[in-house]
């Protein structure tokens, strides 16, 4: 099986996975799922980290990795984080903190 | 050697897609939601780990992962502690964007400086992933302009004309992926990203304020398809996978959103702003319009609710605006204290995104068992004594069952006219996002109590505390 083709096996699969794991939501995490999807949209971060090793010493290129890399990372720590704080908020009656 | 690390590596991912699945999953059920957030991290950490060790950097690279690392995760980690919860739409949108900048850098990296560039999937994963990154990127920042109030919905986006532009962009951008091929660094490259930027631009424009939810939740989908095609570009599976994933799901919460809101993805899409057309078609909106209304004071509601055996309150974004939740909750604990059954009616677009409001409650400490979704809450209404409607207009609104003429006829909303007495508080008859008026406040049932919603909430609170109601009772 050449690279392509099992390259779109995995497109179809994961999207087939995507479209399954969200079958029912509580509309209470509507947001928060938004926000933790979008976190792990930012997995482009392993794009421009292959980008910054394939630069070699051409410095234009180190810098638009570097770049890519800063925003997918902002992405990711930012959504991480910002869901985290919105979930630790949900509480059942009567817990305590 | 070689084999035993590929195989290493090739493990990790597995485990990292393994474990991002789960994390997923288990985002869509409150009691595992953040853990599996957790897990998402940890998968995230994994694969960056996985793939460190498989291409193992030299020391000029480190330094420069550094530097993005450095500028980007202390970015994010201000972000995320300092962002006001009122403001996570916004947010969102802002880290959305983020990442399909990422991935049109990375694309537009590859285009420009890898020349050798010349296999056809390759190439056509670049103009894939410059196209979708561009418009997730352009397309995001508008949406967070407008929801931050930064940018209106100018007139003339309004008009027939906007199509004519953005297909013509999206005609451009086709052209310039097409030639794409014959010259991948030059020309066509440069015009399919200032096309696509356009685009995203053109699209987000016209829409209002009250479908911009969709328009994240949809964007949000984009930079997984961003993602993904990235993948293809520079060749990993467990990119593709991931932004596969992330880009299905997202397409089920952008469609669960609009049966929510009730408007079709197309609507949303090309039918312009929802206020804009309905003042138009309407022509409603103004305080005139209303003729039977009963205004009542703090007193009189809190007497109501002293009486009461069950109360439900319906919060709107009104509520978050004042700053209110807090109050609120205050509220209901005096009541719970006076042996009086509370809860809240959440509608699925309260707030500025749905599910905003539950997470603008739950930070007021209001358990989540008490924040009842629509469907539950509906039936219970006509056994529910006083409704205190705060902030919320057109999700109450009765026409949207009873009045075929309404331009929000056939919108699901919270049946309040059911209950036996309602209370809305409202600063003044202005009208609501759709610019109608409500048949809601003129009913027998209903009171308005004007005022900003804290200073009510307080107000309720002392007449009640006046009352008596709260103090241990002394029983002889």
């Amino acid at each position: 099986m050449s690279v392509l083709t099992q390259s779109l096996w995995v497109l179809l699969l994961g999207s087939l996975l995507g479209l399954e794991l969200i079958g029912k939501v509580p509309p209470t995490l509507h947001t928060p799922l938004m926000s933790g999807a979008n976190a792990i949209s930012g997995i482009t971060v392993l794009a421009s980290l292959t980008l910054i090793q394939q630069a070699g010493d051409n410095t234009a290129l180190l810098v638009i990795g570097a770049l890519s890399l800063g925003f997918a990372l902002y992405n990711v720590i930012g959504g991480f984080l910002v869901t985290d704080r919105m979930l630790a908020m949900f509480r059942r009656k009567g817990d305590s903190r | 050697m070689t084999f035993s690390m590929d195989a290493f590596a090739a493990a990790i991912d597995l485990a990292a897609v393994l474990l991002l699945a789960l994390g997923i999953k288990g985002l869509s059920k409150v009691s595992s939601a953040r853990g599996a957030n957790a897990l998402a991290a940890l998968a995230m950490g994994l694969a960056v780990v996985g793939l460190l060790i498989q291409i193992r950097p030299d020391p000029i690279a480190w330094l420069w992962i550094a530097a993005g690392s450095a500028a980007g995760g202390l970015a994010g980690l201000v972000t995320a502690r300092r962002v006001p919860m009122t403001a996570m739409p916004e947010t969102v949108a802002l880290f959305n964007g983020c990442g399909g900048m990422a991935s049109l850098l990375v694309a537009m990296g590859v285009a420009l400086f890898d020349a050798g560039e010349s296999d056809i999937v390759a190439l056509v994963s670049i103009a894939v992933s410059v196209f979708v990154g561009a418009i997730t990127f352009s397309g995001s920042i508008v949406a967070m302009a407008k929801l931050q109030g930064w940018l209106d919905t100018p007139g003339w986006t309004q008009s027939h004309l906007r199509h004519g532009v953005n297909i013509s962009l999206a005609v451009l951008c086709l052209v310039s992926a097409v030639l794409l091929p014959g010259d991948p660094s030059g020309l066509p490259l440069w015009l399919l990203m200032g096309g696509s930027t356009l685009l995203g631009i053109g699209v987000t424009l016209p829409i209002g304020g009250a479908d911009m939810p969709v328009v994240i939740s949809l964007l949000n989908s984009y930079s997984g398809v961003a993602a993904a095609a990235a993948g293809f570009v520079v060749g990993s599976q467990l990119l593709i996978v991931a932004g596969a994933m992330v880009g299905a799901a997202g397409l089920i919460l952008t469609q669960v959103m609009c049966t929510a809101m009730n408007r079709s993805l197309v609507s949303v899409l090309f039918g312009g702003a929802l206020g804009a057309s309905a003042g138009a078609v309407g022509g409603g909106g103004s305080e005139a319009g209303y003729t039977r209304i009963t205004s009542c004071s703090a007193e009189e509601c809190a007497m109501a609710l002293e009486q009461a055996e069950r109360v439900v309150f319906v919060p709107g974004y009104g509520l978050a605006v004042a700053q209110a939740q807090h109050s609120l909750r205050e509220l209901s604990k005096l009541l719970e204290s006076h042996g009086v059954e509370v809860s809240y009616a959440i509608h699925p677009v309260a707030g500025r995104m749905p599910g905003h409001m539950n997470v603008l409650l739950a930070e007021a400490d209001v358990p989540y068992e008490q924040m009842l979704e629509m469907d539950l809450v509906n039936p219970e209404f006509p056994r529910t004594d006083v409704v205190i409607v705060l902030g919320a207009n057109d999700v109450v609104n009765p026409q949207a069952k009873n009045d075929p003429t309404s331009p929000l006829y056939g919108m699901p909303v919270l049946e309040v006219d059911q209950a036996r007495q309602v209370f809305v508080v409202k600063r003044s008859l202005g009208a609501g996002y759709a610019g109608i008026n409500n048949a809601l406040f003129e009913m027998p049932q209903t009171a308005m109590v004007f005022g900003d919603a804290k200073a009510v909430l307080n107000g309720l609170l002392s007449e009640l505390r006046s009352m008596g109601v709260g103090k241990v009772k002394v029983t002889a």
